[in-house]
């Protein structure tokens, strides 16, 4: 591709420069290590998704155990201190759940007398790793010198006694796969409506660029909870809805990705060697699969990625709405769902966590798009 | 136009078929209404016919009539179960007040970083701005309420979060101390729904901006000996807000989105929050009135951007 200038130093002698040319592919990466907020949203979604697809492993519980005598606890608080001195390895002390006589408030009391230290790769409930292999040991769990297990709920629990840390870590998976599966549908619509609608131009475009101004006509948020609603209202297995909620972020959003498609087509269009092509004879099929989709293609990574935190808030918004992701399935909008009245923030904030997850993720993913495309074009094309 | 707003409504109608939940069972077991009135609906709005015809009917008495048909619930008409009171009104106020603020910060915040560029008060701006735009909504409107209760502690000086107004103002006539009261119901809103639009308008009037900086005509400008002052202000960003004057219109989707979740959260007497109990209720012609209503707040939106692009951009012409 393009020469670039580099920097290359000798071990002796003087700096000199030296002409080294780069592909396109070096060139993206290399103004991408620039971005440095982008390299640190991409390393966090990379976090983000290695813990959830080791999630199992990571939580110390299973995600549906109901521990009732803990409904609602909160926060575990981790202890280095105690009246043996200091402990490098924190541990937690095992906690009963008393009533205010008067306003029957739950209030959890530590019993102080034996202590359960934080240990790594203990047994416990047993889980598939993978969807594959069956295994039972989990990162971590709080145990005595005796074997003797205390609950740690490192971010609380629900109103079920159901550990917040391993929900967050389970609904971390949906949370993260709504928006890669919104895109498997959308680009394939994206692709055939935006490069037939870009290539030949004229009567066919008109026609799908008004069909797509309908859907962008309504406002998605108010149509998603009508689809929703229409969901939820058929007692269907979790897993339907799941993907009925993705289907129907496909129908609001896929006019805005087949607009961005047609756009980098019309442009592309234009070009010489598109004419070459066709002069030498390559049929409009080929033209667009072989010579004008993979020039877009960088585009439709970034236009990907942009694409992911959008739908990433409107799965949060739907599911806290309760018109999203059912139980038993959990993903971090449906875990706020329980945090829906002030009285029981007030009583409960812990239950709020879920949210904080949804901003660094949405934030990581906003960022690590912003600085694919500022590495693909320098112009602004989204 | 038009034909689009037709369209939708079809979406909308078919939408609305496919819901489960039979409102006609509902509104038969319905006390306040009575045999004639449900015999007499069945017969307006072709309740036991098929689907298409029902949609006709239904578009019928919308064209012929401006009637959208009546709520199962309220047994009113639907615009009168959705504008109901000052909804309307508090809708436009929250909306366009929003937008507007939204764009008396952004706007100079974007000059700012674009005159800045790279320097770390830009990139502080840029992150701040993005941290806006992936908070969402409800999660935010949460937060402030959990802050302003559990934390400050509001309701110990008297104050209420949610609503518009605290109880004691509901009925009272307009004074200057109601006017305060309503502020402050109305800037957790504001701060909801206007953070979430920011990010993009800094964004595009950082990079608007730094285009046109960068033109000859500018350079000329410096070359004249003008303050850096006015090449700024009376060259540049003059014709760099432009583009952003078109955003107006695409920044409307998520003004819709914020503030139907944050009427929902922080309860606030709006269309939006009519729609939602509609949707709770299955209240069928309510919800598609609103969906219609949405739709044409922001087909109006876009029309208003077109217009006043026009106005800001005496080089553009609609045929």
């Amino acid at each position: 591709m393009i020469g670039l200038r580099r920097k290359k130093k000798l071990e002796e002698g003087p700096e000199y420069y030296e002409y080294v040319s780069l592909s396109q592919g070096q060139m993206i990466w290399r103004a991408f290590r620039k971005h440095h907020l982008g390299n640190i949203g991409t390393a966090i979604v990379l976090i983000l998704v290695v813990s959830a697809v080791f999630a199992d492993f990571i939580s110390p519980y299973d995600y549906k155990a109901q521990y009732n005598a803990y409904s609602f606890s909160p926060l575990s608080r981790l202890h280095f201190r105690s009246e043996d001195g200091f402990s490098l390895r924190p541990f937690v002390y095992k906690t009963t759940r008393q009533f205010d006589r008067v306003t029957y408030q739950p209030t959890f009391l530590e019993d102080t007398s034996t202590k359960y230290y934080i240990r790594f790769f203990v047994r416990g409930s047993s889980y598939k790793l993978l969807g594959l292999l069956k295994a039972n040991i989990h990162l971590f769990g709080a145990y005595s010198k005796d074997g003797d297990q205390a609950m740690l709920f490192l971010l609380g629990a629900d109103g079920f006694g159901r550990d917040l840390f391993t929900r967050t870590m389970i609904g971390g998976r949906i949370s993260l796969a709504v928006g890669p599966l919104v895109i498997l549908i959308i680009f394939p619509i994206g692709i055939v409506m935006g490069g037939i609608s870009g290539y030949y131009g004229g009567g066919v475009d008109m026609f799908l660029q008004r069909l797509g101004e309908v859907f962008m006509a309504i406002p998605g948020l108010p149509i998603l909870l009508v689809m929703g609603a229409a969901l939820s209202g058929f007692g269907l297995p979790a897993t339907i809805v799941f993907l009925g909620i993705i289907i129907a972020l496909s129908i609001v959003s896929w006019a805005g990705m087949a607009r961005i498609i047609r756009g980098q087509v019309l442009a592309i269009r234009q070009m010489d060697f598109v004419a070459a092509a066709q002069a030498a004879g390559s049929s409009d099929l080929r033209t667009i699969i072989r010579h004008i989709i993979p020039n877009v293609t960088s585009y439709l990574v970034v236009a990907a990625t942009l694409t992911i935190p959008g739908m990433m808030l409107y799965e949060a918004a739907l599911s806290f709405l309760g018109y999203g992701i059912h139980e038993p399935m959990t993903s971090w909008g449906q875990l706020l769902n329980a945090a829906t009245n002030i009285s029981g923030i007030e009583e409960h904030p812990w239950l709020l966590i879920p949210g904080v997850f949804i901003v660094i993720a949405v934030l990581a993913f906003n960022f690590m798009g912003d600085a694919l495309r500022d590495a693909v074009d320098p112009f602004t094309i989204v | 136009m038009l034909p689009l707003l037709i369209l939708v409504s079809v979406i909308s109608f078919g939408l609305i078929q496919v819901m489960p939940g039979d409102y006609l069972t509902r509104a038969r077991m319905n006390p306040q209404i009575t045999q004639e009135t449900f015999s007499q609906m069945m017969a307006n709005y072709g309740l036991d016919k098929p689907f298409y015809v029902q949609y006709w009917l239904w578009l019928k008495q919308i064209v012929t009539k401006r009637d959208f048909g009546t709520s199962f619930e309220t047994m009113r008409p639907v615009y009168w179960t959705l504008f109901m009171g000052d909804r309307l009104m508090w809708t436009i106020v929250i909306s366009s007040s929003t937008m507007l603020l939204t764009w008396l910060i952004s706007i100079p915040l974007g000059i700012y970083s674009a005159t800045h560029q790279y320097k770390t008060s830009d990139h502080t701006l840029t992150f701040f701005g993005f941290l806006g735009l992936s908070i969402p909504n409800f999660f935010f409107a949460l937060v402030v309420l959990w802050l302003l209760v559990a934390v400050f502690k509001v309701g110990n000086y008297g104050l209420g979060v949610g609503g518009l107004f605290d109880n004691r103002f509901i009925n009272a006539p307009w004074s200057l101390a109601k006017i305060r009261n309503v502020l402050w119901h109305i800037w957790p809103a504001w701060l909801v729904i206007g953070t979430s639009g920011m990010a993009g308008l800094l964004r595009y009037m950082r990079g608007s901006l730094l285009d046109t900086l960068s033109l000859q005509y500018v350079q000329t400008a410096r070359a004249k000996g003008l303050s850096e002052r006015i090449v700024v202000y009376k060259h540049a960003v003059r014709n760099a807000i432009n583009p952003l004057v078109s955003m107006l219109g695409m920044n409307l989707p998520t003004l819709v989105s914020g503030s139907l979740v944050t009427a929902i959260v922080l309860n606030l007497p709006t269309v939006e929050r009519a729609f939602w109990s509609a949707l709770q209720m299955q209240d069928t012609y309510v919800i598609m009135g609103g969906l219609l209503f949405f739709s044409l707040f922001l087909l109006l939106g876009n029309l208003l951007a077109d217009i006043l692009l026009a106005w800001v951009d005496p080089r553009i012409r609609y045929n």
